[in-house]
């Protein structure tokens, strides 16, 4: 069921001299994790916004095609009747963070909708338990790392029950723990939640990992939108927008090169993650090890 | 490594069982015994609350040690001021916003070289090739704040390196970039490098150290849990485990697939293509 239908949608600020977003189509079912990556200020913030209404309720400019959620336009729909529907996740933790503690930071959105006290709390509960901070209730958040107030954050977008998450870049200002923390709460709400989740991140490593489709927006357009093994095999597109390709799949590409194993390889699926590389030199070597010989 | 190229030349930062406590009683720094000598490339890595931004910081004055000392090509840094320091150690902040002050770029760059006292003249000719060395000087007349973040970036960097330091230390080059802005963060601080400058950056990007830093220097719980090149880090999972980090994926599966004989310090594609090469060679008997 198609819960996201973007139809040649066009986008610019009033600010903005040239089209933001141009004829972007896109569609995107209930329970899929669309991962969004491409270089700054190719449109992918703004692609964000246009899901939750900020374009172009918010923000003021020119629009063309449009954008449909859960079968309504979003131009029918308020932003607040927008944000019980998709909940939104920024890049920078910090400029989030309103509440004075993880408790109040959760609730707000709840109590904005006049939700009975329990009703509340038992959300709030469900919510944080669901990113693993079931403890964290009366923490103020100079108290909490980078990557637990990103989770607080998504905890904040999860009690407004959306259908669908967006998150922008939620991990690029977090260090490895913190990000693979974040990561970790984000694959496991599309496997046991089903919810269905739209994530902007140059990470591709982890991208590979667990998306079910990967989109290249380069200069306002879609440049590509494959599953993540045929993402990965448009070297070229992927070089020339800059997006860097996880370190095992250039590995596997020279291998594909290599005129010993072109045959051999042919048949066999691009390893994109270490579990597959690891796979597939494993059976290119026969299983052999060096102490076996 | 580095005893190689540059022999018994005095350190130009040396740090003795340096202790930093914060006044609110954390304890930062236990016990760092480091040198920093021309022509190294440094990589502080480890995760976050570990020490490194602490560490850096000691190296150009701005926190002085609770115990133990630095001293900055044979000054004791507790006994010069930031000024003397700056000249020696530029030290350019993880947000450039943090350090962006004035309301155009020339002006920006030109901000700590004129703290300096230096002569006019002399101030305009390092700004002008502080920006060139930096790539901004087409931008000299804009807004910092109205430029992009990989852009603020190298204003930050001009305006270190217009103080004309010997080392040049950059917290985080990257963070919050995109990848293409990264490399291009990191090919310029590479490009310093090979002008001279002795280069430190704390990152937590690991691809980017195995394919820039010539040293790396692992902190953990404000102590060196390591320091030796990139290839022995990763190739040694007790101490990154330790510090909680991940060597590059490839280093991964070199290091999974090691039974077959790959080395454990693979750091790039290329390089385990070859291992692969040579590996496979030999099972098939050619």
């Amino acid at each position: 069921m198609t819960l996201i239908e973007l139809n040649d949608f066009w986008w610019k600020y009033t600010s903005s001299e040239d089209w933001v977003l141009r004829g972007i189509d896109l569609k995107v079912n209930r329970g899929e994790l669309v991962a969004i990556t491409g270089p700054s200020g190719a449109g992918k913030t703004s692609l964000c916004m246009c899901l939750n209404g900020l374009v172009p309720h918010t923000f003021r400019g020119a629009m063309k095609g449009s954008v449909v959620v859960e079968g309504v336009d979003t131009r029918q729909q308020s932003v607040s009747a927008l944000s019980r529907k998709v909940g939104m996740v920024f890049q920078d933790p910090e400029s989030q963070f309103i509440g004075m503690s993880v408790e109040e930071e959760v609730t707000f959105g709840p109590e904005n909708l006049a939700l009975p006290v329990d009703e509340i709390e038992r959300r709030m509960n469900w919510a944080l338990k669901t990113v693993g901070m079931a403890g964290a209730k009366s923490k103020a958040p100079h108290e909490l790392s980078g990557g637990q107030k990103q989770r607080i954050a998504i905890a904040s977008a999860l009690v407004m029950l959306p259908k669908i998450l967006v998150l922008d870049e939620p991990t690029s200002e977090l260090d490895p723990i913190g990000k693979a923390s974040v990561f970790s709460v984000v694959s496991s709400l599309r496997r046991e939640h089903d919810l269905t989740t739209i994530l902007v991140e140059h990470n591709t490593e982890e991208i590979a990992r667990f998306a079910d489709r990967v989109i290249l927006i380069d200069r306002g357009r879609v440049e590509i939108d494959a599953p993540p093994r045929e993402f990965f095999s448009n070297v070229g597109p992927l070089e020339k927008s800059g997006v860097e390709i996880p370190q095992v799949a250039i590995f596997g590409n020279m291998l594909r090169a290599d005129p010993l194993l072109k045959e051999e390889l042919s048949k066999e699926a691009l390893p994109i993650t270490l579990e597959e590389a690891y796979k597939s030199v494993f059976r290119l070597l026969g299983g052999r090890r060096m102490h076996e010989k | 490594m580095r005893s190689e190229n540059h022999a018994p030349i005095a350190p130009l930062v040396q740090a003795r069982g340096l202790h930093y406590t914060y006044p609110d009683g954390t304890s930062a720094l236990r016990g760092i015994d480091l040198e920093i000598h021309r022509g190294d490339y440094v990589a502080i890595i480890g995760e976050n609350g570990s020490g490194k931004t602490t560490l850096v910081k000691h190296f150009n004055g701005l926190l002085k040690s609770t115990e133990g000392n630095v001293s900055v090509m044979g000054i004791d840094t507790r006994n010069a001021t930031i000024a003397e320091l700056s000249t020696r150690v530029g030290y350019v902040f993880q947000n450039p916003d943090d350090q962006i002050c004035t309301s155009r770029v020339e002006e920006e760059v030109a901000f700590g070289a004129k703290n300096l006292g230096l002569p006019r003249d002399e101030i305009v000719r390092r700004s002008e090739k502080a920006m060139k060395e930096t790539g901004i000087y087409h931008l000299k007349d804009q807004h910092p704040l109205y430029l992009g973040k990989g852009e603020r970036q190298r204003v930050a960097v001009a305006s270190i390196l217009a103080m004309q330091p010997e080392v040049l230390i950059v917290d985080e080059p990257t963070t919050g970039q995109d990848r293409r802005q990264s490399r291009q963060m990191m090919d310029m601080i590479g490009q310093l490098y090979s002008q001279g400058y002795t280069v430190i950056i704390i990152t937590h990007d690991m691809r980017l150290v195995a394919d820039y830093a010539k040293r790396v220097v692992v902190l953990c719980n404000g102590k060196v849990l390591f320091d030796g090149s990139p290839a022995d880090a990763f190739s040694r999972p007790e101490t990154i485990k330790e510090s909680a980090l991940q060597p590059p994926q490839i280093t991964q599966l070199a290091q999974m697939l090691r039974d077959f004989g790959f080395p454990p310090d693979i750091l790039n594609a290329e390089q385990m293509y070859v291992a692969f090469k040579g590996i496979y060679a030999r099972s098939r008997g050619i």
